[in-house]
């Protein structure tokens, strides 16, 4: 009996003991050549799924061909509990790196070169990001609070001055803005009413950005995401549709002509423009098929249609289990394809040349989603 | 780091090197406690394989906890901790995930429809007198068919009034106070109505504000502070009343029971701690009614029959009054109606049988768009015999599910169409044990059993997450074991070794995908595998120290290798989750309790240990969870005042206050302590 007891200290004593939590040390892999352009590299911002406090932030340096993990944590070690949760946007503006925190409520704000904080910008529920003549402007869902049993929470757009970091002003537009552009003095808004189900918002806001106020409402599909403009005065606008019916649309509004010149069959997951093509990733459950309608899409912005449903050429796209993210690199115009698996699970980067096949690719963190290029031509950001 | 562990091993080792050979001369070994012991009146079963209990003694050292705080102390179970006094806490039994295991209250299952989930944190064990878990099922043929529906069981029962000799009436009252704001009163009545029949009443309150210091820090590789951060965990307030109530009787040849609960509680949702975000603002209220009755007669010599009953009336809100988020304000309402035959009968003396037919309804209720209104009818049959031949005992059962769904789709235009769904499943089980000498108490032990459970409403019909399509999650359970138990006269007065290796292989687990398109859209799937291979080894001892005093050891240790088979091409050798170790569940955990009796003093250590774990089955270093283990210390005392009798209690829990998450994000008080005073009369 008591052989068996020590054997059972023994096992007791095999387990191992709790230690102090280490800063975590980013993980660096060489994953392709060094190429050299304008652009030196670029960060990736992995969402984390909601919870987790797992939005993480990766970099690629272009000149060296090594991808680094996690970066956040190292760079800022004395930043309690990290980057945050749940990731939503990511932006350069001038040499500082915006990363927009959506559950965390911030708009963490660090230096491009080295990912130091600088501060933090305190946004409610804030969704996407972008700058104008010294202000950055994001979306965000928390609209002001009444007490009001059947009051919907109304959305809005936060002025924010770069230099301070303060938020200067507020203006209302429609329910859960999501998306956010801004073309010649106007600003547009891609409301969704994702809170309101089944009555989503089916508008985007226009804003004079003189002076901050809601001017126009341009109707023009349930449930919006992303807003993007053209070199040639048109308005992309993505539609997630209701998941029932009406199924996800891409849409083009001209600008000038006031009038919705097409709408694409083209369902979307995520977008970015580069040139005149739009690179489009869509994965969504189809309750008709019971499978995931996968796409790969490029639409040609003049002829304004779609010129491929796949433009991954050499089979890569079996291996990919949940597109979710997509950007392009403005030079190069590599295509980079993100993988979120089920989103619990670390997520895959694929790299992709002009032609469609893999060049490379990597694990990344949780939900990798957005990008922001570093170098000549940051103008080019995803949106 | 090693230093906790290795003292906790000394602790434990002390009695056998240093006492191993004293003699002193014993007093009977329960006079310690025996004013008050109860006498349970149960009959023994006739379990093929027994299970793993709490009760007497043994069990009052661990009473100021929550049910699943004492479960804590059982082998092969892993307790899913949000921690604080409102906090839900599940259990998951050999890492077959929470919704198998099943949960009965004095005899009858408890329901939850809905999510298939009890939070063993509502249950006090203030009027409970025993616990008991079985690995399979209780290895006896009496019983109801439900019995026979589950991978893992747990049985609570409650106290059945005894009386001394002359007295007609109890009167028990405690009060807990301590950190987190703590102010619980419970009240227990009891009354000798007549020879055959009493009466029990049972009140408990419960407040607490919830509040405790966490803390969370992250070092330097060379140890130096990088970032160290404490703050009060806020909106983990509770604020609960139960009332339960019941009538014991005693038949010739048999006994009856009617019961009924009440419980109703507010309390905060505290939520997960995040970057910028210290505080969250979400409610929940619950209201759970049931009433239910057993009646068990041996009719003949031969035939014995049990009947079973029950209603159930659940409300559940919650409440999201954070408007920077969407405003949720969803309420759920569950019955249940159930009812039950079980029929046995002895073949011969050493061969019976039974027939058990179950009957269930359910139905949920919801202020959801789109709701689906789900009613399920279950017929449940399940047909078991055993025999028992000089040192074997077999027991071999099969168990008919039979579940038909009725629910509403409605197209969103206005038009609702009736869905009806239909799953049939049948299911064995086999138990046999073998003791090969009569005078040495060694026994050998085996078991295996086929079991799902199946889609709960949630799973099937929560809207938009819901996957009507989805089959029921199966389980196949391995199991041999070995056990030895004996008692003593000398200074050591009981041994008892027990040892099982289990295999469980576990397919068309029920898991959360994602529909794509943005992060907040999931739906529930069947493509899950896990493969379990665990060892519990288990290791209890009493021992007479000298007079008066006693000392029991129970020692804990579980092994488990849980793997994720669920994608094979999910198979990078460093961050592949293909077979991969399951989320949260530790290679090594185990715990160790030490009770000591002197006289009228009586006190308590406990150690429990969970070793390091992932999140994810992606076994890798940003995924990594920190072991943890709280030492835990308490010490009574009881006296006589004014002819009542008081015992008073003062517990420390996390004695070295290590601050630690079981949950990812969900941090566990530190050090904490309670003040008990327990009257009787």
């Amino acid at each position: 009996m008591k052989k068996f007891t020590y054997l059972l200290f023994a096992m007791l004593l095999f387990t191992a003991c709790r230690e102090d939590d280490e800063i975590f040390i980013p993980e660096s892999i060489n994953v392709s050549n060094p190429e050299f352009t304008s652009i030196t590299g670029f960060y990736l911002l992995n969402e984390g799924n909601m919870g987790s406090n797992k939005s993480t932030l990766d970099y690629y340096d272009c000149t060296t061909g090594v991808y680094t993990r996690n970066i956040y944590g190292n760079a800022n070690p004395d930043v309690p509990k990290e980057m945050g949760d749940v990731g939503n946007d990511i932006a350069i503006y001038g040499n500082r790196l915006y990363a927009v925190i959506n559950c965390s409520n911030k708009v963490e704000v660090m230096d491009v070169a080295t990912a130091k904080r600088i501060g933090q910008i305190d946004i409610p529920n804030c969704r996407y990001i972008k700058f104008h003549k010294g202000y950055t402007y994001v979306t965000s869902y928390a609209g002001p609070v009444e007490i009001n049993p059947d009051y919907q929470q109304i959305g809005y757009v936060a002025k924010v001055d770069t230099a301070s970091l303060e938020v200067v002003d507020r203006c209302l537009v429609g329910f859960q803005p999501d998306g956010i552009e801004i073309m010649g003095d106007k600003i547009y808004v891609a409301n969704s009413g994702g809170y309101i189900v089944p009555n989503y918002e089916n508008t985007v806001s226009v804003i004079d950005i003189n002076t901050f106020e809601e001017v126009e409402q341009i109707e023009v599909a349930v449930n919006l995401h992303y807003v993007v403009a053209d070199n040639h005065g048109c308005l992309w606008i993505s539609s997630r549709g209701d998941y029932y019916e009406t199924s996800s649309r891409l849409y083009c509004y001209d600008v000038r002509k006031k009038r919705m010149v097409t709408s694409l069959d083209v369902p979307v997951s995520d977008m970015c423009i580069q040139g005149d093509s739009i690179y489009v990733v869509s994965a969504g459950w189809s309750h008709i098929t019971s499978s995931y309608n996968v796409t790969y899409s490029i639409v040609d912005v003049n002829l304004k249609t779609k010129v491929t449903d796949n433009f991954i050429t050499d089979g890569t796209d079996a291996k990919i289990k949940m597109p979710y993210g997509i950007a392009v690199n403005p030079i190069t115009k590599e295509i980079y394809v993100t993988d979120a698996k089920n989103y619990v699970n670390p997520g895959t980067l694929y790299c992709f040349d002009n032609d469609g096949k893999l060049k490379w690719s990597v694990r990344t963190g949780d939900i990798p989603a957005h990008f922001a290029f570093v170098g000549e031509q940051t103008i080019q950001n995803e949106q | 780091m090693v230093r906790h562990i290795f003292i906790s091993a000394i602790f434990f080792s002390m009695p056998f090197i240093s006492w191993a050979n004293n003699e002193y001369d014993f007093e009977h070994e329960d006079s310690a406690y025996s004013l008050n012991e109860v006498q349970v009146t149960a009959q023994s079963y006739k379990e093929v394989i027994p299970a793993q209990t709490l009760q007497g003694q043994q069990f009052e050292a661990l009473r100021s906890h929550s049910v699943a705080d004492a479960l804590r102390y059982f082998s092969g179970v892993q307790i899913k901790d949000y921690g604080g006094v409102g906090g839900i806490k599940t259990v998951d039994i050999r890492s077959m995930g929470t919704n198998h295991m099943g949960v009965f209250y004095d005899g009858i299952q408890l329901g939850n429809a809905q999510n298939g989930q009890i939070d063993l944190g509502k249950f006090s064990l203030d009027n409970i007198e025993e616990i008991s878990l079985y690995n399979g099922q209780k290895s006896d043929i009496f019983q109801p068919a439900r019995d026979f529906g589950s991978a893992g069981t747990l049985y609570l029962r409650t106290k059945r009034p005894t009386f001394a000799d002359t007295k007609h009436y109890n009167v028990k009252a405690i009060f807990r106070t301590g950190s987190f704001g703590l102010a619980n009163p419970s009240i227990l009545y009891e009354q000798k109505l007549s020879e055959n029949i009493n009466l029990s009443l049972n009140a408990e309150y419960i407040y607490a504000n919830g509040k405790y210091k966490f803390r969370y820090k992250k070092v330097f590789s060379d140890g130096t502070i990088a970032w160290d951060t404490t703050a009060v965990r806020q909106n983990g307030d509770i604020e609960s009343l139960r009332l339960e109530g019941g009538l014991f009787g005693r038949l010739n040849s048999g006994q009856w029971n009617l019961k009924f609960y009440y419980y109703d509680s507010e309390k905060g949702i505290p939520g997960a701690i995040v970057n910028n975000v210290w505080k969250n603002s979400q409610r929940q209220w619950d209201r759970n009614f049931f009433t239910q009755g057993s009646f068990q007669k041996k009719l003949t010599d031969k035939y014995e029959i049990l009947v079973n009953a029950k209603y159930a009336r659940d409300f559940m809100r919650y409440l999201n009054p954070d408007t920077t988020l969407m405003y949720l304000d969803n309420k759920f309402w569950q019955d249940e109606i159930y009812v039950s035959v079980a029929n046995k009968y002895s073949i011969c003396k050493n061969w019976d049988t039974n027939l058990s037919i179950d009957y269930q309804w359910n139905t949920l209720d919801a202020t959801l768009t789109n709701f689906a209104y789900p009613t399920r009818n279950t017929l449940l049959v399940a047909l078991a015999t055993s025999f028992q031949w000089n040192g074997i005992k077999t027991m071999a059962s099969v168990l008919g599910t039979f579940v038909s769904d009725k629910s509403i789709v409605s197209s969103g235009t206005g038009s609702n169409t009736d869905i009806f769904n239909q799953r049939n499943e049948v299911t064995p089980a086999l138990f046999m044990s073998y003791q090969p000498y009569i005078e040495f108490p060694l026994n050998f032990r085996a078991f295996y059993k086929r079991i799902f459970r199946m889609p709960t409403f949630n799973d099937l019909y929560y809207t938009d997450i819901g996957n009507a399509n989805l089959n029921p999650e199966f389980v196949d359970q391995y199991n041999i074991g070995v056990q030895y138990s004996k008692r003593f006269d000398g200074f050591i007065s009981r041994v008892l070794l027990k040892s099982d290796a289990y295999y469980n292989n576990v397919t068309d687990k029920i898991i959360a995908v994602p529909k794509g398109t943005g992060q907040y859209r999931w739906m529930m799937m069947n493509i899950g595998k896990v493969k379990i291979r665990g060892i519990d080894v288990n290791a209890q001892s009493d021992f007479r120290l000298f007079k008066d005093a006693k000392l029991s050891l129970n020692l804990n240790y579980t092994y488990q290798k849980a793997q994720d088979y669920s994608d094979p091409t999910d198979n990078d050798p460093e961050s592949g989750t293909y077979k991969g170790q399951i989320a949260y569940i530790p290679w090594h955990s185990g715990s160790a309790v030490a009770r000591a009796n002197w006289k009228d003093f009586n006190l308590n250590y406990s150690f429990i240990y969970v070793g390091e774990r992932y999140h994810n089955s992606s076994n890798i270093r940003a995924n990594y969870e920190q072991p943890w283990y709280t030492h835990d210390l308490s010490g009574s005392y009881r006296f006589i005042f004014n002819n009542m009798q008081l015992t008073a209690t003062l517990e420390v829990n996390n004695l070295l206050n290590q601050y630690y998450d079981v949950i990812q994000n969900y941090p566990m008080p530190g050090r904490n302590y309670k003040f008990i005073l327990k009257f009787e009369i």
